[in-house]
């Protein structure tokens, strides 16, 4: 498998503290990635670096390299908008708008200038069936999207970050306030997904990672232990820390 | 920074997936500078511009200031009359109507927070509050009109205007008093009782000391607010002042500084009815900036303290 | 509390008798806070009793004075004439009520969309220092007392709206619009800012993940997600400009005539009543019109609150 995302040598800082140091990793493409790791370790921020969300914390300082498809996502030349476009995120808590089921889905692809009716009708259709929602909320769109489950909000949000079209997926620990039914069908979702998209997971469950992901990336200290092939990370790990925390001796 | 996204820069992005949604072009990005700009330049142009004009009163005015000026009393004809009755009523008038209003403010306000029971009596009672505190204070004024001079037979005088005030403050009390005592939190309240007090108890000794900052954060609003209300002023206890200093008496004429500023500069026909309005104005701002600052500057500090 | 050590060091009988009220030891200190307690409880009742009679004190006295008018003026004359004379029993209220909504529209006009950017300002692109310095300096401009706000109009606008447009008389609906719009410009601000800052974070991180810039998320999803909190604003701010009595007195000029120009100088219900309240004698047809137009302005105020009231159960409802 290809490599779509490069991270070469990246640190990064908030004021004075170091967030994340020298991590290098590469995600292949179409396939899912999954980062574990106690908490504030670091695999958070990783994560919103891909999409560039810590740019709005003020204070935010970045070394090193990410390429996404070989281009330098900080370089001057990159436009944020169309990055975030590309790459697609879904956060830890289920976050529709205060606005129809369809409004949500259809606020991505109006952004970003689909104003025909039928083509929008098209795309909230596609984007719902790929998120494995229409089947339920197709006879009322025009709800609001807060009248549905958590579960099932979580899925329009994956179904509002597709209709823009990424080509990679962010999850930010999309599972973690949801019940395990709900959990569930998200992570089947994923394994569907991952045949079109490049899907990168946060997760604080480590038995998630093990269930859906072929690459586990284990963080800790803001440090990267070891990354390889999720199987082989959970059989035989090469680092006695990585044993330890996937044993579960701490975090 | 744009077009380079469909330059030759981002070949890969490009190349991975094809864009169904046609060409980006840029020009919601140029709009979003715009729109930072606008509203950069609106925010500091129309705050500095209300700003500037309020302080080029108090320039105007508070060089011109002299002691005598404020405790003098006002002339009709001649030149070099003073504020001193008006100045002196409007604190003796704010304090009346205070004394009158923040016990039942107070009250009220408990009586919503902590006894009313949830049901259709106090939804009324509060749409009573809400809806007095939107009564223009012109109607408060007309009130004051029906009930002390025609009904009571007392005419304009400071008490009629004192009470009026009092009306018109009762609302704004009761709320802030409400909102106060609901901020404490529920844990605190629970511990007093839990320790055998009775709700009397736990109101005195708890509720209003932890409260007691947002309290007199809004009775000082309020007092602001009153200290240069005119309408009320003007309709129950009249333009006039009864002519000489430290007037205590509660059915004299009532004109306060608010009033007697619109009264030189509408009515008036003496010779420095401007300086005597520029100055007036000077000294309204800046008292009421005095009440309003006095008493917030320590809770920005207080804020501020709990927030690093 | 000393009592009760007392007791607890005794049989679990005399414990149970004392926890009985009114018995025991302790029977005057707890029999006077019992009294004291419902006495106090008797006293809240009765200032939040106080507080609905002066609302319904003002509400049946403006009536009553009021409904008075129409012992000797026509319902369709009052509501439907412009033609205001009292001294020739003439009492056409129509260009005060004119006069009152379009003034409060044309403030509306001017001082919305100024407000409403000043708050996307504070709420989402000042820094923090400078955030922290401005709202405070709004908080005090809305304590300025509208007299002072009246003064500024008439000494530094009005003068400069005569040498801006080479009229003799600046005095009219736009000087007073303006001086409006500079008193209710800091209240909308503060109000729509404090709705614009209580719209979660997640929304924001959503829309910006989905490739939006400022622009579009602020209005797309920030100004809609805050649309409830900003028409409260809008509405408290109109509920200013209606009753305001002072700051429009000064400045626009108390004439009974009917505005067709922003600069004619003409009258309001507010100001006319301020005007001329003093100088009539309270049992006259020509005070009872005056306060028939206080009760007009009452229940205008009335309708708003409960449109603001209709709005907030809207959104607990959804």
């Amino acid at each position: 498998m290809k490599a779509l995302i490069e991270i070469d040598k990246l640190n990064l800082f908030y004021g004075t503290f170091q967030a994340l140091k020298n991590v290098s990793v590469e995600i292949p493409q179409r396939a899912i990635t999954a980062f574990i790791g106690p908490s504030g370790c670091g695999k958070s921020t990783l994560l919103r670096t891909l999409n560039r969300m810590n740019d709005m914390i003020p204070g935010t300082r970045i070394e090193g390299r990410i390429a996404v498809g070989g281009t330098d996502i900080y370089s001057g030349e990159v436009h944020v908008e169309t990055l975030r476009k590309k790459v697609g995120m879904v956060f830890q808590q289920p976050n529709p708008f205060p606005k129809s089921i369809y409004d949500n889905v259809a606020y991505g692809p109006r952004l970003h200038g689909v104003r025909s009716k039928k083509q929008l009708d098209e795309i909230v259709e596609s984007s719902l069936k790929a998120a494995a929602l229409w089947g339920e909320v197709k006879d009322h769109l025009k709800r609001s999207a807060l009248s549905i489950s958590g579960g099932q909000q979580q899925r329009l949000c994956i179904a509002r970050a597709l209709a823009v079209e990424p080509d990679i997926l962010l999850m930010d620990e999309a599972t973690s306030a949801l019940d395990p039914i709900s959990t569930l069908k998200i992570e089947e979702l994923a394994q569907e997904l991952k045949d079109k998209y490049t899907i990168v997971m946060v997760t604080h469950n480590m038995h998630q990672a093990a269930r859906v992901s072929h690459q586990t990336v284990f963080f800790l200290n803001g440090e990267v232990v070891e990354y390889s092939e999720t199987e082989k990370l959970f059989s035989d790990p090469s680092d006695q820390r990585t044993e330890d925390y996937i044993s579960g001796r701490f975090g | 920074m744009n077009g380079s996204m469909n330059g030759s820069t981002n070949e890969a992005l490009r190349s991975e997936a094809p864009y169904s949604f046609g060409k980006r072009n840029g020009s919601s990005a140029v709009f979003d500078k715009i729109f930072t700009a606008v509203v950069w330049g609106i925010g500091i142009l129309v705050i500095l511009f209300i700003c500037g004009l309020l302080f080029m009163l108090l320039k105007n005015g508070l060089p011109k200031l002299t002691w005598s000026f404020l405790y003098s009393i006002p002339s009709e004809i001649e030149e070099g009359g003073g504020i001193g009755p008006a100045l002196f009523n409007s604190f003796y008038l704010l304090a009346i109507s205070l004394v009158i209003s923040i016990p039942i403010g107070l009250a009220a306000g408990i009586y919503l927070a902590e006894f009313a029971p949830d049901n259709k009596l106090i939804g009324f009672v509060r749409i009573c509050v809400e809806g007095l505190s939107s009564v223009p204070s012109i109607i408060f004024g007309l009130f004051g009109i029906a009930l002390f001079v025609e009904m009571f037979q007392i005419g304009l005088t400071i008490l009629g205007g004192a009470i009026s005030l009092a009306f018109l403050n009762l609302p704004m009390l009761t709320r802030i008093t409400e909102e106060s005592i609901r901020s404490v939190p529920v844990e605190m309240k629970n511990a007093s009782f839990a320790l055998g007090s009775t709700h009397l108890q736990t109101i005195r000794k708890v509720l209003v000391p932890v409260a007691l900052s947002g309290l007199v954060t809004g009775i000082c609003l309020t007092a602001g607010r009153a200290f240069g209300e005119s309408a009320v002023i003007i309709l129950t206890a009249g333009v006039t002042t009864s002519g000489v200093m430290w007037d205590f008496n509660l059915f004299s004429p009532g004109e306060t500084l608010a009033v007697h500023l619109w009264y030189v500069q509408s009515e008036a026909i003496v010779p420095d009815a401007g300086e005597i309005a520029q100055k007036a104005t000077s000294v309204l701002i800046f008292i009421v900036l005095l009440i309003n600052l006095v008493f917030r500057v320590p809770l920005w500090l207080n804020a501020r303290k709990t927030r690093s | 509390m000393i009592e009760m050590n007392s007791t607890a060091q005794n049989a679990p009988a005399e414990l149970g008798n004392s926890i009985r009220t009114g018995s025991g030891p302790s029977f005057d200190r707890r029999t006077r806070l019992r009294w004291a307690n419902s006495a106090f409880r008797i006293a809240c009742i009765a200032a939040a009793g106080f507080v609905c009679l002066v609302l319904f004190g003002i509400l049946f006295l403006m009536f009553r004075t009021g409904i008075l008018t129409f012992q000797e003026v026509g319902f369709a004359e009052f509501f439907f004439s412009t033609d205001w004379d009292p001294e020739n029993g003439h009492y056409g209220a129509l260009l005060f009520i004119y006069g009152t909504i379009a003034l409060t529209a044309l403030t509306l006009i001017i001082s919305v969309p100024f407000s409403v950017l000043i708050a996307v300002f504070l709420a989402e692109m000042t820094p923090k220092w400078l955030r922290n310095t401005l709202r405070p300096v709004l908080d005090l401009l809305v304590g300025i007392p509208s007299v002072v706000y009246g003064y500024l109009g008439l000494t530094v606008l009005i003068p400069w709206l005569r040498d801006l447009t080479g009229k003799p008389l600046a005095d009219g609906l736009l000087a007073a619009a303006i001086v409006l719009t500079i008193m209710v410009l800091p209240t909308i601000s503060r109000v729509s800012d404090d709705a614009i800052t209580a719209v979660p974070k997640k929304y924001r991180d959503a829309s910006y993940a989905l490739g939006s810039n400022r622009f579009q998320t602020i209005f797309r999803v920030v100004l809609p997600a805050s649309s409830r909190g900003i028409v409260y604003a809008v509405i408290l701010g109109m509920a200013r400009a209606i009753g305001e009595t002072m700051a429009v007195v000064m400045v626009i000029g108390n004439t009974a005539q009917i505005a067709d120009s922003l600069f004619k100088p003409t009258a309001v219900l507010t100001s006319n009543i301020v005007m001329q309240i003093s100088s009539v004698e309270f049992d006259s047809t020509w005070n009872y019109a005056l306060y028939m137009m206080g009760f007009l302005l009452l229940v205008i105020s009335l309708l708003m609150i409960v449109a603001v009231r209709f709005l907030q159960k809207k959104g607990a409802s959804e």
